[in-house]
C-alpha cells in the first residue's frame, strides 16, 4: 500500500519520522507540557567535550588559528579616546575542511550517523552547513542529502545561494534545490521517510557539542597567551547554536566572567517567506530574520526541542547594516591580507565598533570566519544588488534601508551599534513558549524552566505570565 | 535528444499553489513550490519532457527534462564595484603614520 504523501499526511507523520531520523527519543526529557529538562538532552549526547576535541582532530576540524588583528585594533585605537580601543582577535575558522565553524557541527552529527549505523545523512539548510555535513560525510563514507532553498519562482537565486549549493556538490552531496517557503520542511520530512537517513540537524544536541570545543579553544588560547580569560566573545547569530555552543564552551573552560555577545545582520522589513523580498537581501544567514525568531522560539527548528537556546547565554545583542559588513569584509582583506566572508564578517564588524568603546587593555574575540570565493563576495553580492535595483554607495549606514539601500559607510567611524531590547525579546520567548505548547497554567516546575529559559528573575517571569493571563498553579508552587 | 546517462537536471512542481501552507505572503502564495534536481537520465529525451532520473544517492525522480550538463553560471558579478576598491586606499591612508 503506498503512503499518502499529501502535505497534510507528510506532516502528521512528523514525529514518528523524526524519532527515526534522529536516533534520540526527545519525549524523555518533556518534563511538563511546558518544560523540558535541558542539561539531561545535552548530557545524552554521550559524547563529552573532551570526546568531541578528539573526534574533531580526526575528521582534521577545529584548532584553527586565533589572529591578532593587529591594523584593525590599530585602527580603531586611532578612532577612539587615550586608553580605549580592546585588542581585536579573530578566530580563523574558514582554516576547516569545508570552510566554515560549521564542521564542528557537522562532526559530530556525521560521527553520531555512522556510529548509529546510519547509510547516509540529510540536513535542510541555505547556509555553511550544507558543506559541512558533505565534508564530514564525504569523510565517513555516508550518502548526503542537502535540502536547500535556492531560488525565486522565477528560477534566480542569490549568488551566495549558488556557491553553497555548489560547494555542496562538489563535496559529493546531492542537493534538492527548492523554490522560496517554508514547505522546505515537507520535502525534508519526505526525503527522511524515503531514505532513512539520519536527520544532521543544526539543532540537535550533538550539533551545539560540537561548537562548543570553540569556545573552549577561545578560552584556552587568550589564557596561554595573554594570561587572562577574553573579556567578550563576539558570536554571529542566526538560529542561535554558534553563539549557545560557543558560550557553553566558554563556561566548560570556567570563563564565566567572558561577556558573551550576538550580532545580527539588520534585515527588518523583509520577510523570510516573501518570493520577491527572497532576492532583495544581500546576506542569506546571520540576518534578523533568523536572529530575532529563533531567539524567540528556538523550537521552531527541525527537531522537537532544539538544542540552540541563545537567550539562555546572550548578554548583549547588536544589530550591524549590510554595507557596514561589505566595509569590514573590505577591511580586513586590505588592512589584514585575509580575504573572508562576507556573512562571517558579521561579528566582526560589530566588535569594530564595540573595541572603541572598550579599553585598550581588554580582549575582545570575533569567534569565526567564513570561506569566500565567487558567489560569496562582495562583489558579486554588490553586484547582484544594484542589478535589483538596491542603491549602493557611500554614506551614514544609519540610512540603510534593506532591500532597498547597501550603505557602506563614508567612513569607519560610522560602524554603529545597535543594541538589541534582551528584555523584550525575553517577554517574546516567555509567550510562544506558552502559546506553541498550549499552557493555561504552569508549575513550579514551569517557573524555574522560564527562568533558566531567559536568565530572567522569578519576579519577571512571573509578571510576563500575568500580563498574557496564566495562572501560576499555587498548590504546586508551594510544593516546589 | 539528450543520451541516455547524461547528468542532467530537472524541475518539477513539488507543491501546486492551492497545495500550499497559510501564512504566506500572497506573491509566494500564488506561486508553485518547485524543486531542481540533477541526476543521471536514465532513457533518452528531448529537453521539456518528463523523465526519470536517478540521483547520487541513487533515488529515482521524475520531472521535467531542464538542462544537460547543468553549469554553474554565476561570478563575482556582472559588473565591477569601484567602491569597494575605495575603502582599502582610505583605510590603508589612515594607517600610514603606523607602519612608518
Amino acid at each position: 500500500m503506498h503512503k499518502d504523501m499529501s502535505y497534510g499526511a507528510v506532516m502528521g507523520r512528523k514525529n514518528e519520522i523524526m524519532k527515526k531520523a534522529l536516533g534520540m527519543d526527545y519525549a524523555r526529557y518533556e518534563e511538563t507540557p511546558l518544560a523540558f529538562d535541558y542539561e539531561a538532552m545535552m548530557k545524552d549526547v554521550g559524547i563529552t567535550l573532551e570526546e568531541a576535541v578528539v573526534i574533531q582532530r580526526e575528521a582534521a576540524v577545529g584548532n584553527t588559528p586565533l589572529i591578532e588583528a593587529k591594523n584593525l585594533t590599530a585602527l580603531a585605537r586611532k578612532l577612539s579616546p587615550e586608553g580605549y580601543g580592546a585588542q581585536i582577535l579573530i578566530k580563523d575558522e574558514a582554516a576547516n575542511p569545508s570552510g566554515s565553524f560549521k564542521d564542528r557541527r557537522a562532526s559530530l552529527a556525521v560521527h553520531m550517523a555512522k556510529k548509529l549505523g546510519y547509510k547516509g545523512v540529510v540536513t535542510a539548510t541555505s547556509g555553511n552547513y550544507g558543506a559541512a555535513v558533505a565534508s564530514q560525510a564525504a569523510r565517513y563514507g555516508l550518502q548526503c542529502i542537502v535540502v536547500q532553498e535556492c531560488y525565486d519562482s522565477r528560477g534566480e537565486g542569490q549568488p551566495e545561494i549558488l556557491e553553497k549549493q555548489r560547494k555542496c556538490e562538489a563535496l559529493g552531496a546531492e542537493v534538492i534545490q527548492l523554490t522560496v517557503g517554508p514547505e522546505l520542511f515537507y520535502t525534508f520530512l519526505k526525503i527522511l521517510e524515503e531514505t532513512e537517513y539520519f536527520n544532521a540537524s543544526l539543532y540537535s544536541a550533538y550539533g551545539i557539542r560540537g561548537v562548543e570545543t570553540l569556545g573552549l579553544e577561545i578560552a584556552e588560547e587568550v589564557r596561554r597567551r595573554y594570561g587572562k580569560d577574553p573579556d567578550v566573545v563576539l558570536a554571529t547569530h542566526a538560529g542561535g547554536g554558534n553563539l549557545t555552543g560557543t558560550a557553553r564552551g566558554l563556561q566548560a573552560a570556567g570563563a564565566w566572567n567572558t561577556k558573551v555577545v550576538g550580532v545580527s545582520v539588520d534585515l527588518s522589513g523583509l520577510h523570510m517567506a516573501s518570493d520577491v523580498d527572497f532576492n532583495k537581501k544581500s546576506f542569506t544567514t546571520g540576518h534578523t530574520g533568523f536572529g530575532i525568531p529563533f531567539a524567540a522560539y528556538p523550537d521552531r527548528s527541525d527537531v522537537p526541542r532544539s538544542a540552540a537556546r541563545a537567550l539562555r547565554y546572550m548578554d548583549e545583542y547588536y544589530l550591524v547594516k549590510q554595507g557596514e559588513v561589505f566595509y569590514m569584509t573590505e577591511a580586513l582583506a586590505q588592512l589584514e591580507g585575509m580575504e573572508r566572508g562576507p556573512a562571517g564578517n558579521t561579528s566582526l564588524t560589530a566588535a569594530f565598533a564595540l573595541a572603541r568603546t572598550l579599553k585598550s587593555t581588554d580582549i575582545l574575540v570575533v569567534q569565526e570566519t567564513e570561506y569566500t570565493g565567487a558567489g560569496k563576495h562582495p562583489l558579486a553580492q554588490l553586484a547582484f544588488a544594484r542589478d535589483h535595483g538596491i542603491t549602493v554607495g557611500f554614506g551614514n549606514p544609519e540610512e540603510e534601508i534593506p532591500g532597498k539601500s547597501i550603505i557602506l559607510p563614508a567612513s569607519p567611524e560610522l560602524i554603529g551599534l545597535r543594541p538589541q531590547d534582551l528584555e523584550s525579546l525575553r517577554r517574546s520567548l516567555i509567550k510562544n513558549l506558552v502559546t506553541q505548547r498550549q499552557v493555561t497554567q504552569v508549575t513550579a516546575r514551569d517557573l524555574e524552566f522560564l527562568q533558566e529559559e531567559t536568565r530572567g528573575s522569578e519576579e519577571f517571569v512571573v509578571k510576563t505570565l500575568e500580563e498574557l493571563g496564566i495562572p501560576v498553579c499555587a498548590e504546586d508552587a508551594k510544593r516546589g | 535528444m539528450v543520451k541516455s546517462d547524461t547528468w542532467v537536471e530537472i524541475r518539477e512542481i513539488i507543491l501546486r499553489p492551492e497545495e500550499r501552507t497559510g501564512n504566506l505572503p500572497p506573491e509566494t502564495q500564488r506561486v508553485p513550490l518547485e524543486m531542481r534536481l540533477k541526476g543521471f537520465l536514465l532513457k533518452e529525451a528531448r529537453l521539456g519532457e518528463q523523465v526519470e532520473i536517478r540521483t547520487l544517492t541513487g533515488r529515482r525522480v521524475t520531472g521535467t527534462l531542464t538542462r544537460e550538463n547543468p553549469t554553474y553560471d554565476y561570478g563575482y558579478g556582472k559588473e565591477f564595484i569601484p567602491e569597494l576598491l575605495e575603502i582599502g586606499i582610505t583605510l590603508r591612508a589612515l594607517l600610514e603614520d603606523e607602519h612608518a
